[in-house]
């Protein structure tokens, strides 16, 4: 393998001088024992156990579920019937058969056929992914408009009027449940007002309401985030420094500030819109929103068991891969993680 | 000495006001100083003393607890106490600048040093950008910032602690200003840096005829800098006069203490002088005298009432009892007896 890639390369590129390539070798040997390498390693093997564990989880869990052929057939179906349809799916097999299976098509990349739809789960999943990014990249930019200016007015009168404001803001968003606050906007903008569609996707109008539902506990954790964090700067000897210069205080909050401030939060932002991806389950449903989310419902709701399996896994992944990234980046950044544990 | 002084610090004080007004922390309480301009004052004390919290209330720059409550202080006669936030800008930076303790932190991580340092020559004197960074470059080079051109594009992280010191410097004197303070500025430098920095900021000193306050404990550093010293215990200014003088000739106990507590290098057999107790609780001060606790000397007329500003002679101030004119005759004659 290493040679056939070593052959590809060498005839690709103009013949390096071999002085070079011998001291490239020992090089990349030199690699494998770097402290950053093992990290890697380590970490990919910790995401690799996650998700072997989270596939297990998910395969037993949902079928405890009940059994799918019931909502299958008509009521009163003969027992032979409701055993054709098991036959089908392949449910008349042993579970530990039925994970092999599930487990070495999803290594080549397939997620098994949804019972109802009677199509590839992984062509469900795509048609339905690039709705919840939608909503979930507009709910981001919410909660970062939001959250941020509410932030730093906060940390700048913090004990003031507008902290307190502030902080009723973040305790509604924290506390509320997300469907709830859909459900009372439903009822106020489109049952009572008559301004904004109920459900469904296609405009900018149907996208408001869900990605106010589904920003507001973001906005709020992102608003708690700023605050603190700029408040941790306001008290730094930089900023102290600053306000001897003279500099005038939209200054020194705009420009010294802010930009130290906003490191912590735009990390969160970041593994936040991950999770908006993949938890906005509730939202999608209440505002029928064709997302994965309202997919994952339909599975839960028609016992899908190929159709819930697969969007938790690919939801796992998802989250585990940005984590790893995550962490890889701050190893990058910092010795102190890099060569610790 | 003729004419007002650049500096007139006049029964100021700043307390820390926590728990509504339930709890008063008395950090300035009712200092009255001079400095004139070109001239060195040196401000020691322990730590707790309050040194630090004058500093910021020169510049007005307090933390939200902090309340300047009296006095006044004259800066070439105009009162800053009274001025507004936006005149007080004006003033920061321009006409008083300060170095802060700690260059390791003072220094934003995430802007270039030309960019910093340039900053307050284009907030007060409006000059371009190309025209600030200019003066940067010089101001490094005044600092003796080894290829100033190179450096200006750096970060602070690429720097040593001794070079941001200097930066800092670079900063305060940017825009020319009447005083500056330096409150503890080599404290996180090692040794051999220290000497270099201070000799620096003499040099600065004499080249743009600023006035310095030079925040220390570290007497040598005093006696090496300065012209003028104020002694400060709990909030309060205990003496003050010129540095030889008082090196001399210290009025109060607590001076005497402290200068007693310098290490002496010639004789290695003798023990180390320190003071017995710890500076009391400003929010809750003895009555009388703050030092009569520690003090060796006290009289019961100590722990009754706070002594006045007494001069002990022209152009010294000390507050304590001994210093009263009366007891100082007293004190002579019984000497004399003896």
């Amino acid at each position: 393998m290493s040679d056939y890639v070593t052959r590809q390369i060498d005839g690709g590129a103009p013949r390096s001088p071999p002085a070079t390539a011998a001291r490239a070798m020992p090089a990349l040997l030199h690699l494998l024992h770097l402290p950053m390498t093992r990290f890697v390693v380590r970490r990919t093997a910790y995401a690799l156990l996650s998700l072997f564990l989270l596939s297990l989880t998910i395969f037993f869990f949902v079928r405890v579920t009940g059994d799918p052929a019931m909502l299958l057939v008509e009521p009163g179906a003969s027992p032979d019937d409701i055993a054709a349809i098991h036959h089908q799916f392949g449910l008349d097999r042993p579970l530990w058969v039925q994970y092999w299976l599930f487990m070495s098509s999803l290594f080549h990349g397939d997620l098994g056929q949804s019972f109802y739809y009677q199509t590839p789960v992984m062509g469900l999943y795509l048609s339905r992914l690039p709705n919840s990014i939608e909503l979930a990249a507009a709910a981001m930019l919410f909660s970062l408009v939001i959250g941020i200016p509410a932030g730093i007015l906060a940390a700048v009168n913090v004990g003031r009027f507008w902290d307190s404001i502030g902080k009723l803001f973040t305790l509604l968003g924290l506390s509320m449940p997300s469907f709830w606050v859909g459900l009372l906007m439903i009822l106020l903008f489109s049952v009572y007002l008559g301004w904004l569609p109920s459900s469904g996707a296609g405009t900018p109008w149907h996208l408001i309401m869900p990605a106010f539902a589904l920003g507001w506990y973001f906005a709020a954790a992102h608003m708690r985030l700023t605050r603190s964090s700029m408040l941790e700067v306001l008290g730094s000897e930089y900023i102290k420094l600053a306000r001897i210069k003279g500099l005038p205080q939209t200054l020194v909050i705009a420009k010294h500030a802010f930009k130290n401030a906003l490191i912590p939060v735009l990390t969160l932002a970041g593994i936040n819109l991950v999770l908006m991806i993949n938890v906005a389950v509730v939202v999608e449903t209440v505002f029928a929103w064709p997302g994965i989310g309202r997919l994952l419902y339909e599975g839960i709701a028609f016992r899908d068991f190929p159709v819930v399996q697969g969007v938790v896994i690919m939801g796992g992944a998802m989250i585990v891969t940005v984590n790893l990234l995550i962490d890889i980046v701050y190893a990058l950044i910092d010795p102190r993680i890099r060569l610790g544990s | 000495m003729a004419g007002p002084p650049l500096l007139e610090l006049d029964r100021l004080s700043t307390h820390y006001i926590a728990a509504q007004g339930a709890r008063v922390v008395r950090a300035v309480d009712g200092v009255s100083l001079r400095v004139e301009a070109g001239e060195t004052l040196g401000i020691v004390g322990e730590s707790g003393s309050g040194k630090s919290t004058l500093a910021l209330t020169l510049l007005r720059v307090l933390p939200p607890a902090a309340r300047i409550v009296g006095g006044r202080m004259l800066l070439d006669g105009e009162d800053l106490v009274q001025k507004t936030e936006p005149e007080m800008q004006d003033i920061r930076g321009k006409k008083i600048a300060m170095i802060l303790q700690d260059p390791m932190a003072s220094l934003n991580p995430l802007f270039t040093i030309g960019n910093q340092v340039a900053e307050p020559i284009r907030v007060h004197e409006h000059e371009t950008r190309r025209t600030a960074w200019q003066r940067a470059r010089a101001l490094l080079n005044a600092v003796r910032i080894p290829s100033p051109e190179a450096r200006v594009k750096q970060y602070p992280h690429e720097m040593s602690g001794g070079m941001r010191q200097r930066i800092v410097g670079a900063i305060g004197i940017s825009c020319e200003p009447r005083l500056l303070i330096a409150d503890e500025p080599t404290t996180s430098l090692d040794l051999t840096i220290q000497a270099q920095y201070l000799n620096l900021l003499r040099e600065l000193q004499r080249q743009h005829g600023l006035a310095l306050i030079f925040i220390t404990h570290n007497l040598g550093i005093v006696a090496k800098m300065c012209d003028q010293l104020a002694v400060m215990y709990a909030g309060r200014v205990v003496e003050s006069g010129p540095v030889s003088r008082i090196f001399n000739a210290p009025v109060h106990p607590y001076t005497k203490a402290l200068l007693n507590a310098i290490p002496r290098m010639d004789d290695p057999d003798r023990r180390l002088n320190a003071i017995e107790g710890q500076p009391p609780n400003l929010a809750a001060l003895p009555p009388g005298c703050s030092f009569a606790p520690r003090c060796a000397l006290a009289m019961p007329r100590c722990r009754e009432a706070a002594p006045p500003e007494f001069t002990p002679e022209p152009g010294r101030t000390a507050h304590c009892w001994l210093a009263e004119p009366a007891a100082a005759a007293g004190r002579l004659i019984v000497s004399g007896a003896v």
